[in-house]
């Protein structure tokens, strides 16, 4: 950008520590009136953070931000969203029992006396909904919309003051590819107002489309900025994660062996008749859009949800109508997506967290119902190796561990259960590249083993990588299943936003 | 823990009293994480009633306070596997008094059924007694468990219904006419010149202390109080365990009441009315979490042994009994809020 205009938002030296961890550190950042720069990074890089100090959320321990030239001090989010910079976060902050028109004033709400004045209140949304090419019914209540119309109702909220930042992140996490061009469209008409966007994405396809620049942050650093015109994607990943894409994923042999799962005709809420196999030796990639249904399917297997019809044949046994801890016994074990609700009992320390696992399974002679403290003692201490879990941490609570150390934990407490079918739901979300690469290296080891591995991931690069063969899901369908060769991402992504036969 | 450099060293004149405050502070913090409010309440406690009344610090009020607080030691510990699971039980109270109307008066009626094998009709009697509170436990376990209503108002609705049903059962008046060698063994004998139920506590010390540090079942329900979901992925039968927790607290609160039965010599539809309260107040203080899946057996008991020393210290000092559940009831929320505050320190490693 020329160095003659004033940039919208400038960043110096911008720093955020919290206890024992530097967050953001010293980054530098600008902003131009009518650009769309994006922030590229891993999960943990610091974009989180750097946008939560642009929203007034948290507050910077060091350097400067200013807007047109003026120092920002933000005292809270309602502040900052005064002074004409307003966030779009991927947890949206509607009510979904109110209405649209209800959720758009939400705190600018039209009185008259001491009364509120729904009547202005729904006048005033249709216009500015109708303004911004919103097709969506003031009077709707939020819920019933879809998550790409919410979104449109959150964005909306911006506009009631001079808007002059706006902050999407992740804005097409969960969008159809219709839904993706209308907010596109959307975001270049801001540009001709004079909006400077700031967008956080790691859908590395999608810059090309609307990015003016590009900041890359690595472990909390700026690492550098780029014209969009000047760089290309395998440039854009080598500075994310500073290395090459094929130093992080470690080949995999694939051992053909027995089928170990069968699925037939499984239906559940939001799937529809998913048919597949999984054989020993071999890691199985699940893929497709956030509410393809395709966590909802294993989780339906695990008998975490009630399946509608269908049959699951675990080493040829039915387990379709098996509680979640037969299934586990049965000899397969889901190691959830979310580890802090599912994984992880977050006040407990990391030892205690595997023991839980060591206990219940079977990989530790525990005959009667007395706890043999020695023998999982013992095997902790292997798990823990195993995953390599840094001795520092094996006798600290769960909670003050990093991501990537979590995930080594939740991980360890697989490895606790003695099962032949490993179902991972998204398993390095919000972990760091070296983890990331260790965690890798389990699952190949895994496999070489004879075990079946099933990955189900919203990364493609990971699922792609690592797996033999790839399931896509879309629309609650399996709508491809494809190995070998024809995994390549135009081939995966023209199956995501597959129609055909998906609707029943 | 990392390791802290220089603060134990000594140092040169007089920078030597900052490190050791600073010290003072951090064993006072760790203690605090590790076993909560409880240690700095008693002390408290101790330092306020020995002021206030010369015969609070004597071996023999001592003594007493230890019998006297037999009967919530073994209630709090039945409290704390709820707690622990994550859940907490209103009902204690009701399954107390059940116990004791329903043993009493089978206990009566087959005295006059065989009323040559008494201990015969005693065993029965307590077996009735046991049923009845179990059905409490199983009431509140298959609603928290397999309905999923919230253990406040599922205890609580089945508080009640007990309740009523043990008024029902009496009209309101005692059941009395016991056999009197039941009074005389459970509730004043003794054994090695220990008292019953003092004793009947330390079996179940032992028997709680073994169950939540050595068995599979302990394991389990501290993982179910700790993460439900996650417990469940690691192939834990969750409701089974959770109705668990509901059936071992009403047993214990049942043998409570068999207990303090044979101490009045009567069955009462009135017993254990306010120990709800105090069962939870004493776990709470003793550092068993709200939140689930943190708490100790021995913790427990001293918690419970800490209520009624308070109790007893106020007596001495003259406190009206009304004073008394004020202050009671100040305590427990006073502990709550450390209990919030050592829960975030834990998490953040404070």
């Amino acid at each position: 950008m020329s160095s003659a205009a004033q940039p919208l938002i400038s960043l110096e030296k911008l720093t955020k520590r919290y206890p024992g961890v530097v967050a953001l550190n010293a980054v530098d950042f600008e902003l131009q009136a009518g650009e769309v720069h994006v922030l590229f990074g891993e999960n943990g890089a610091g974009k989180s953070t750097l946008i939560s100090l642009l929203a007034g959320a948290n507050n910077p321990s060091g350097g400067t931000m200013s807007l047109d030239g003026e120092p920002l001090h933000f005292t809270s989010v309602a502040d900052a969203q005064n002074k004409g910079i307003y966030t779009v976060f991927q947890e949206f902050s509607l009510l979904p029992t109110l209405t649209v028109a209800q959720n758009i004033f939400m705190g600018w709400e039209p009185l008259i006396g001491p009364f509120l004045d729904h009547k202005n209140m729904r006048r005033r949304s249709k216009e500015m909904l109708a303004e911004l090419g919103f097709d969506i019914d003031p009077n709707a209540t939020v819920a019933s919309l879809s998550r790409a119309q919410q979104q449109m109702v959150e964005i909306t909220k911006a506009f009631h003051g001079d808007l002059k930042v706006l902050i999407l992140d992740e804005p097409t996490a969960s969008l159809t590819d219709k839904e993706v061009d209308h907010l596109f469209d959307f975001v270049l008409s801001l540009k001709e107002r004079g909006v400077g966007v700031i967008y956080i994405s790691h859908r590395i396809q999608e810059f090309a489309r609307i990015a003016d620049r590009i900041t890359v942050l690595r472990d909390g650093a700026k690492i550098g900025t780029v014209k969009m015109t000047d760089t290309d994607e395998a440039a854009l990943v080598e500075m994310m994660t500073g290395r090459a894409i094929d130093e992080i994923y470690p080949k995999i042999e694939n051992l053909e062996g027995e089928t170990l799962l069968e699925v037939k005709d499984l239906s559940t809420d939001g799937v529809h008749g998913a048919t597949f196999n999984v054989r020993a030796g071999e890691v199985l990639g699940v893929a497709g859009l956030v509410g393809s249904g395709k966590s909802r399917l294993f989780r339906a297997l695990m008998g975490l949800m009630p399946h509608a019809q269908g049959t699951v044949r675990l080493k040829g046994e039915d387990i379709s109508k098996a509680s979640t801890a037969a299934i586990i016994r049965a000899g397969m074990y889901y190691l959830s997506s979310d580890r802090k609700n599912e994984g992880l009992d977050l006040a407990k320390r990391s030892d205690q967290n595997l023991a839980v696992n060591l206990i219940m399974g079977d990989k530790v002679p525990n005959r009667s119902a007395f706890v043999d403290r020695k023998a999982v003692g013992a095997e902790v201490l292997t798990i823990s190796d195993h995953v390599e879990l840094s001795e520092s941490y094996r006798k600290k609570v769960v909670s003050q561990l990093s991501g990537g150390n979590q995930q080594k934990v939740l991980f360890g407490r697989c490895f606790g259960q003695n099962v032949d079918v490993y179902i991972f739901d998204e398993p390095t979300v919000g972990v760091d590249m070296g983890t990331r690469a260790a965690l890798y290296l389990l699952i190949k080891e895994l496999c070489e083993a004879g075990k079946a591995v099933i990955i189900i991931s919203s990364d493609l690069p990971e699922v792609m990588n690592l797996s033999h063969r790839l399931l896509v899901l879309a629309h609650g369908a399996v709508t491809a299943e494809l190995a070998g060769e024809d995994i390549r991402e135009d081939v995966v992504l023209k199956y995501f936003f597959d129609e055909s036969g998906a609707q029943s | 823990m990392s390791p802290t450099p220089d603060t134990g060293e000594a140092k040169p004149g007089t920078l030597q009293s900052e490190p050791a405050r600073s010290d003072a502070l951090a064993l006072v913090r760790n203690v605090f994480v590790k076993v909560g409010v409880l240690p700095f309440f008693l002390i408290a406690a101790v330092i306020i009633f020995a002021l206030l009344s010369s015969s609070f610090l004597t071996m023999q009020n001592m003594v007493n306070v230890a019998r006297q607080s037999v009967f919530l030691v073994l209630v709090s510990m039945g409290q704390m596997v709820v707690l622990i699971s994550g859940g907490f039980d209103l009902s204690v109270g009701t399954a107390i008094a059940l116990t004791s109307v329903v043993s009493a008066l089978g206990m009566v009626w087959l005295a006059g059924v065989f009323p040559d094998a008494i201990w015969l009709a005693i065993v029965l009697g307590a077996c009735m007694g046991f049923g009845a509170a179990l059905m409490v436990g199983l009431v509140n376990g298959i609603g928290v468990a397999y309905f999923e209503v919230s253990p406040f108002i599922m205890t609580l609705g089945v508080s009640s219904v007990g309740a009523g049903i043990a008024l029902f059962l009496t009209g309101g008046v005692p059941v009395s006419g016991m056999p009197f060698v039941f009074a005389d063994t459970l509730g004043f004998g003794r054994l090695w010149g220990i008292p019953a139920p003092v004793l009947v506590a330390l079996v179940f010390i032992v028997i709680m202390w073994v169950l939540m540090t050595q068995t599979r079942l302990g394991t389990q329900i501290y993982a179910v109080g700790g993460n439900i979901k996650a417990a469940h992925l690691s192939a834990i039968n969750t409701k089974r365990t959770l109705l668990m927790c509901y059936l071992i607290c009403a047993f214990i609160a049942s043998v409570t009441g068999l207990l303090l039965t044979a101490r009045v010599e009567s069955g009462e539809a009135n017993l254990g009315a306010s120990i709800a309260l105090e069962s939870i107040a004493a776990c709470v203080i003793a550092g068993v979490s709200l939140r689930g899946g943190i708490g100790r057996v021995l913790s427990v008991v001293l918690g419970a042994f800490f209520i009624v020393l308070v109790q007893n210290g106020m007596n001495l000092a003259q406190i009206s009994s009304y004073m008394q559940m004020v202050l009671l009831g100040a305590l427990l929320i006073l502990a709550v809020i450390f209990d919030q505050f050592r829960y975030r320190l834990i998490l953040s490693g404070g």
